[in-house]
């Protein structure tokens, strides 16, 4: 299937969706939705560079965050036009803040992704295992710096507040949905093109034996610097319409330590080497943990979350797509005999 | 005279205080068929990864084809025209046989300047390596599923398929029964023919005294003998060190 | 300047190094020589301070006395989780993805486990000697600090001299730099590996004891020692108990200097990004290999 087809599809897919939500009526559906949609960006964007290269990032909440903040930054920078800028610029500042958000979604993406890129050089020399130490000490080094910036909210948080109604989609929510949707379809796309392309090639012999690869021909250093630095900007972006969604962000709820383990479960549990199998861990486990924690309680639902992890990492390490494609395999042999 | 393919000069590389190769010197020129033996420990894998770029030498320099290629990385060098098959079989687990050749022909080949093969030239060339090899029956098969032999040869294959102008097959017969060991000698005298300098790393005198028109030795980092074949395996020093009687 | 304040910095940050140390210690043998990245060992570590918690409330024991008891436990649990580790992992070659992945998942595990037992308040432990402070001259050492400080270097001095002097301890060390030589010499390589695994896994018992002497503890208190576990390795050189002492007491100082005077807020950040520096231009440390 040509990619513009699959992007077709998957439109017309986002779209269904998104009519479907508005004929139930129920914003709630918009409110989860989001959620869900977001974990699916979230998964899959860790899986380009943990999956398809091997290199594990432990502080995917970190470059959630700074897609966050940036957002939060910019937003501020336009509340307080007079008190930041120089009277010749606060005219034409006026006119530009506040920024819309797919442009502050853009913004978000290009910082991210340039941290990714910073990080990268400095740590991907180096073996895996340092990486992703590395990637952790990223995450708190960002976290101290946003407590301690109060221009952002510092410990104290930031909010935000968005309009209630827009144009076109009517509660803002179905806006917010609408650009996650539109969030998915690039991540599954970008995802689907890399694994099809000479870069996916590229990625796995770098996955699979990095000596070998090099000796092979394979620039690796620049493949894992491109693989962070799409993975981070995809988190960047997924990151920026969050402080929209939730209205009041402190660092606590922009570091949880929960879209860590998810960034991580969703992709182990669902599959790593295909494009879908992120987004079906996520879409597994985001469900699953809307009804626990409904049902049981939200700390009961992390545990979960924990053990599946590990169990699926010791039982299941190929995940879900990985179980169907060996059964399916099973069926073949066992028809042929 | 015309420019050696690779000049080694006074190359030298320690581990901590373990001092394994010694002020080095080596020239090859091209179109040669050159054994490197040695025992256990004496260097031989170090120099071949110092020449190929998985280790950076601290002094002394490599030249190929008259470009110094001291401070690349090794993929840079493979891109050059360097090209080695490693001692223990390195494939790529989660491709297929015939994946495994694409990777040099993607990256290596497709990278040269001036050099751009299509998707069917590609495939026509995959075939061709694997046919070389006699593997192109196992085209689609994971690489778990080869003997010993046949993953010897893949990856002598996937060097191969780098198209280099210079390849270092380190201890590629290993453990192979003696019509397997000729097999492997007689691939690389024709991949010679076809104009590639070959360095065989061997224990396997046999092979090597089959293969080589010359022949180095290599004792403790240091080169102790250099020359015609027959007459090398007769210096004393060499018998000494490592022949034995 | 205030001299007396810094004197005093220092002095802290040197008693923090020296428990800095105990808490590394794990690390520095399941990382540095065995090459086993556990990173839930915070985790455990925590674990320990709260079993230290639980019978000092109900008996009023000491919570070094009760680490000591618990270390015959940790080290069982040591030795199963290296069979878990062993047998997923380690023996079918490189995977390091989901070796991480698996550590990740015990630490998180333990940390919402503890979270669902104890909930969220800060929990210390009552012991007599908590709030006294021996004084010389300007300088003051907290006894809470020094007591735990004192007993770690111990600990890491018996460690450094089993490591050297008996016979598994060599083996240990040399299962780091050449199993297949050990093999040689009828020593079962996989054996030492799980005994060194679970020795550092008891350490975690101790260290848990010590650090809820000298601060209060919550479950998510195991994330901020992440990195600096890290750290202290990675820049004291990987496989070095000398190079671990060193390591620690340097970032101890520095952090309490850091906090001393450019507030408390700001330690966590000191540690990660040394760890991030030392990365970046000298991964193998002070006195590494």
């Amino acid at each position: 299937m040509r990619t513009p087809v699959f992007i077709l599809i998957l439109s017309l897919i986002s779209a269904a969706l998104y009519f479907a939500f508005r004929y139930v009526g129920n914003d709630y559906l918009f409110f989860a939705g989001y959620t869900v949609l977001q974990y699916v960006v979230m998964a899959t964007a860790w899986n380009i560079l943990g999956g398809y290269c091997g290199y594990v990032n432990f502080g995917s909440a970190g470059f959630f965050a700074i897609g966050v903040y940036s957002t939060i930054f910019l937003y501020t920078l336009g509340q307080s036009v007079e008190e930041v800028f120089p009277e010749f610029l606060q005219a034409p500042m006026q006119l530009i803040f506040p920024l819309p958000l797919p442009i502050l979604i853009v913004v978000a993406g290009a910082v991210a992704g340039l941290v990714g890129l910073g990080m990268g050089y400095l740590t991907l020399r180096l073996r895996g295992v340092f990486f992703a130490i590395a990637t952790l000490a990223l995450a708190v080094v960002l976290e101290t710096f946003i407590v301690n910036w109060s221009f952002v909210g510092g410990s104290r948080g930031a909010y935000v507040i968005p309009p209630n109604e827009i144009p076109f989609f009517g509660p803002y929510i179905q806006f917010l949905f609408v650009l996650m949707l539109i969030l998915v379809v690039l991540a599954l796309t970008t995802a689907r093109l890399i694994e099809r392309s000479r870069l996916g090639v590229g990625f796995a012999t770098i996955r699979d034996d990095e000596l070998a690869a090099e000796a092979t021909g394979v620039p690796t250093l620049r493949l894992k610097l491109i693989a962070t630095v799409i993975s981070g900007a995809l988190f960047g972006m997924a990151g920026a319409p969050f402080p929209y969604y939730i209205g009041y962000v402190e660092p606590g709820s922009a570091f949880n330590l929960s879209y860590a383990v998810n960034a991580i479960a969703m992709p182990m549990i669902g599959g790593t080497t295909f494009w879908a199998g992120p987004m079906i861990g996520a879409l597994l486990l985001s469900t699953l943990q809307q009804v626990v924690t409904v049902t049981i309680s939200s700390a009961v639902n992390l545990l979960i979350t924990g053990l599946l992890l590990i169990g699926f990492v010791i039982l299941a390490p190929k995940g879900i797509v990985g179980l169907w494609q060996d059964w399916v395999g099973n069926k073949l042999k066992r028809s042929k005999s | 005279m015309t420019e050696p393919i690779l000049h080694i000069n006074q190359l030298g590389k320690r581990f901590g205080g373990f001092v394994a190769l010694d002020g080095v010197d080596l020239s090859v020129p091209v179109g040669q068929r050159l054994g490197l033996i040695g025992p256990n420990g004496s260097g031989k894998s170090t120099l071949v990864n110092c020449i190929c770029g998985a280790l950076q030498n601290e002094t002394g320099g490599v030249t190929f084809n008259g470009e110094k290629i001291d401070g690349m990385v090794a993929h840079q060098r493979t891109r050059r025209g360097v090209a080695r098959s490693f001692q223990l079989p390195r494939p790529f687990r989660s491709m297929t046989v015939a994946e495994n050749i694409r990777v040099p022909l993607l990256y290596t080949v497709n990278a040269r300047r001036g050099s751009h093969l299509t998707r069917a030239e590609l495939e026509d060339r995959c075939m061709e390596v694997l046919t070389m090899v006699a593997l192109h029956d196992k085209a689609s098969q994971s690489p778990a599923d080869l003997t010993q032999v046949e993953m010897r040869k893949l990856e002598l294959a996937r060097a191969m398929a780098a198209e280099p102008k210079l390849l270092i097959a380190d201890e590629s017969m290993a453990g192979l029964s003696n019509s397997e060991v000729e097999d492997i000698v007689a691939l690389l005298i024709r991949m010679n023919e076809r104009g590639v300098t070959i360095i065989m790393i061997e224990h396997i005198m046999r092979a090597v005294m089959a293969f080589s028109q010359r022949l180095v030795v290599l004792v403790s980092g240091k080169k102790i003998a250099d020359g015609k074949p027959e007459d090398v395996i007769q210096d004393k020093e060499v018998v000494g060190a490592y022949l034995g009687t | 300047m205030e001299f007396d304040l810094l004197i005093n910095a220092i002095i802290a940050g040197l008693m923090l190094g020296g428990f800095y140390a105990a808490v590394t210690a794990g690390i520095s043998i399941s990382f540095g020589m065995l090459d086993i990245v556990n990173i839930a060992h915070p985790g455990f570590i925590i674990l320990g301070s709260y079993i230290a918690y639980v019978f000092n409330m109900h008996f009023g024991m000491d919570p070094i006395i009760i680490a000591i008891l618990a270390l015959p436990a940790f080290y069982a649990l040591g030795m199963v989780i290296y069979q878990i580790y062993y047998e997923s992992f380690e023996k079918h070659g490189q995977d390091s993805l989901r070796g991480l992945a698996f550590f990740f998942g015990l630490l998180f595990v333990t940390e919402v486990a503890l979270n669902l037992v104890f909930g969220v308040d800060y929990r210390s432990v009552d012991v007599p000697y908590i709030g006294g402070s021996v004084s010389i001259g300007a300088m003051e050492f907290p006894v809470r600090m020094l007591v735990p400080c004192l007993v770690s270097l111990a600990m890491f001095a018996g460690l450094q001299l089993y490591l050297s002097r008996t016979f598994i301890g060599r083996a240990v060390m040399a299962v780091s730099q050449d199993p297949q030589a050990l093999q040689l010499m009828a020593v079962d390589p996989i054996r030492i590996k799980r005994i060194a695994f679970s020795i550092s896994m008891a350490t975690a018992s101790l260290a848990g004891a010590f650090l809820i002497i000298i601060q209060p503890v919550i479950p998510s208190s195991g994330r901020e020692y992440i990195g600096r576990v890290f750290a202290i390795c990675v820049l004291g050189g990987l496989g070095s108990l000398p190079g671990t002492l060193i390591a620690a007491l340097l970032i101890g100082v520095i952090e309490s200097i850091t906090s001393t005077f450019y507030g408390p807020s700001w330690a966590p950040a000191v540690s990660f990004g040394l760890l991030l520096l030392t990365l970046a231009v000298r991964p193998s440390g002070i006195l590494g290999r």
